[in-house]
């Protein structure tokens, strides 16, 4: 005797598939705009081979971190991309960075001008000794600009920016080394956000800094985005994945493996990058 | 490769997880017996088991949230804890399945069977099995353990259409007993509910091991197709 089941079965509903599923993520990074594209970089520091056939794609108005051990080239690929590796003796490079269409090894590259358009934060804040005022001032009045109400809106729109405009706005003459670590770094964010980079780069920003001044620079490159790409190199792998849209882990001067940051720290599709971020390394 | 003290953290967990497992296998046996053998004494036990689940629930849940907070892990440790803090709670509900036949057998102790026991047998051993592979591939890490319990749910679905068709027979021929046949439909899918668990511990199994979300697979399909 065939029995039927009492309960009508009732048609499964049909939901747009999850869009946090990665395939989906692939499909819309696939159609983003680049702002910065890196191809078969190599890099030498006199016979010592530094950086490895790098490829790396940098989606516009996204955060795109760098991770890795010490020593594994991150710096190297971060200065390569301002071309500040020239100001280092028996540097040899190969191969192309290109910032939107333009080839930054291209020898009619105005390299003054390539650095207004690519901002850098380094680890330890350096302000100059200069007022806070003029540290924000100073990359427009290299640029030639003369003009103080346009320097006043500059450096008020830079400061409000990086966040710090309500902390500093009735001591703009005062000198930048009166400020804290935390306010410091942002000045000097302040002051790469002042000349209207493209792209801002930023080598461990925030590793002098205790967590609330983090937490604020975290939630500046949040806001940042809107505006700028950014590429931050880390070793707090925690920020790494709170800030970041998408992470590239290095291993000795390779990349060894780039993709979306939630996608890399859940499910990482290569062993020494599941060593290196649970710790298993070494 | 580097030891970590936050690999001897893991292994608690996964032991912790082991206890717990093994308590609730203990239980679905006495399940079976309470309702093939009639036993007053197992139906006790088996209730009192219960509440040993219910507090290892509990200490296991704090300690996968400890682990989470302190460690902030990445990648397979974090795949591994989030597929315990959902592996959990359905040996957990196994564990009420077993308790809830245990009190109905208290009931249909004192009534003659109405079903021959081996339709109980047959269904108990198939569950039990699968609960018992559910909880080998997760701590073995045996994908295709995990794909083969998925697949033995069948079955056990087909067991509980037989043994539902026959009950309905039984009550139709003999309107006396109605009564005991209904809480033997309850019993059947009490049963049939712990197979659907030790599936679902199963795609957390296949989560953890490849990071491949397997459930509902209708949502990744075009409805248009
Ligand atoms: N100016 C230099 N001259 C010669 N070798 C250098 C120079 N700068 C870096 N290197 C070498 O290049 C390699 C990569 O260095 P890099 O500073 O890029 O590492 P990193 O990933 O930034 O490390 P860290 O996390 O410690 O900052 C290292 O082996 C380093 O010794
Ligand atoms: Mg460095």
């Amino acid at each position: 005797m065939e029995i039927e089941d009492p309960r009508p079965i009732p048609e499964p509903v049909v939901l747009p598939p999850p869009k946090t599923e990665p395939a989906w993520d692939r499909a819309a990074v696939a159609e983003m705009e680049l702002a910065l594209r890196v191809r078969k970089l190599d890099l030498w520091y006199g016979a010592k081979q530094a950086l490895f056939g790098i490829d790396l794609d940098v989606p516009k108005n996204t955060v795109m971190s760098l991770i890795g051990p010490s020593g594994c080239g991150k710096s190297t690929l971060l200065r390569s991309l301002n071309r500040m590796n020239d100001l280092i003796d028996g540097v040899r490079i190969q191969g192309q960075v290109l910032l939107g269409d333009q080839d930054l090894y291209d020898p009619k590259v105005d390299v003054i001008e390539l650095r207004k358009r690519m901002g850098m934060v380094f680890q330890k804040s350096n302000p100059f000794p200069k007022s806070i005022y003029e540290n924000v001032a100073y990359g427009l009045r290299i640029h030639g600009v003369k003009d103080t109400r346009v320097l006043d809106e500059t450096v008020e729109r830079s400061l409000v920016g990086a966040g710090l405009w309500d902390e500093v706005k009735d001591r703009l003459k005062d000198s930048a080394l009166g400020l804290s670590g935390g306010q410091q770094q942002r000045l000097c964010i302040a002051r790469a956000l002042a000349v209207k980079p493209e792209v801002i780069l930023m080598d461990e920003p925030c590793s002098a800094l205790d967590p609330i001044a983090t937490g604020r620079v975290e939630e500046l490159i949040f806001e940042l985005k809107k505006d700028f790409t950014i590429v931050i190199v880390t070793h707090n792998m925690q920020q790494a994945a709170r800030v970041s849209d998408f992470t590239g882990f290095f291993w000795l001067g390779k990349l060894i493996e780039v993709g979306l940051t939630k996608q890399l720290f859940t499910n990482p599709t290569q062993r020494t990058t599941e060593d290196y971020i649970t710790g298993r390394f070494g | 490769m580097t030891e970590r003290h936050f690999d001897t953290e893991l292994k608690c967990m996964k032991d912790g997880l082991m206890a717990m497992a093994i308590q609730v296998e203990e239980m679905i046996d006495l399940a079976i017996v309470v309702i093939t053998k009639q036993s007053d004494a197992q139906a006790e036990q088996v209730v009192e088991l219960d509440r040993i689940v219910d507090a290892q629930e509990v200490r296991l849940d704090c300690a996968c949230i400890d682990l989470l907070g302190l460690r902030a892990p990445f990648a397979t440790d974090l795949r591994f804890l989030a597929g315990c803090l959902k592996i959990i709670p359905q040996l957990e509900r196994i564990g009420d399945h077993c308790k809830n036949i245990g009190r109905r057998g208290l009931i249909l102790n004192r009534q003659a069977q109405v079903l021959n026991p081996d339709y109980f047998e047959k269904m108990g051993q198939a569950v039990c099995g699968m609960v018992c592979d559910s909880v080998e591939a997760f701590l073995k890490g045996d994908v295709d353990l995990a794909n083969r319990v998925i697949k033995a749910d069948d079955l056990v679905d087909e067991l509980h259409h037989q043994i539902f068709g026959e009950l309905l027979r039984q009550m139709i021929k003999d309107p006396l007993c109605i009564e005991r046949a209904s809480h033997l439909i309850i019993v059947n899918k009490d049963f049939e509910r712990i197979a659907d668990h030790a599936t679902n511990i199963c795609e957390e199994v296949l989560y953890i091991l490849e990071g491949v979300n397997v459930k509902h697979p209708y949502l990744h399909q075009d409805p248009h197709d």
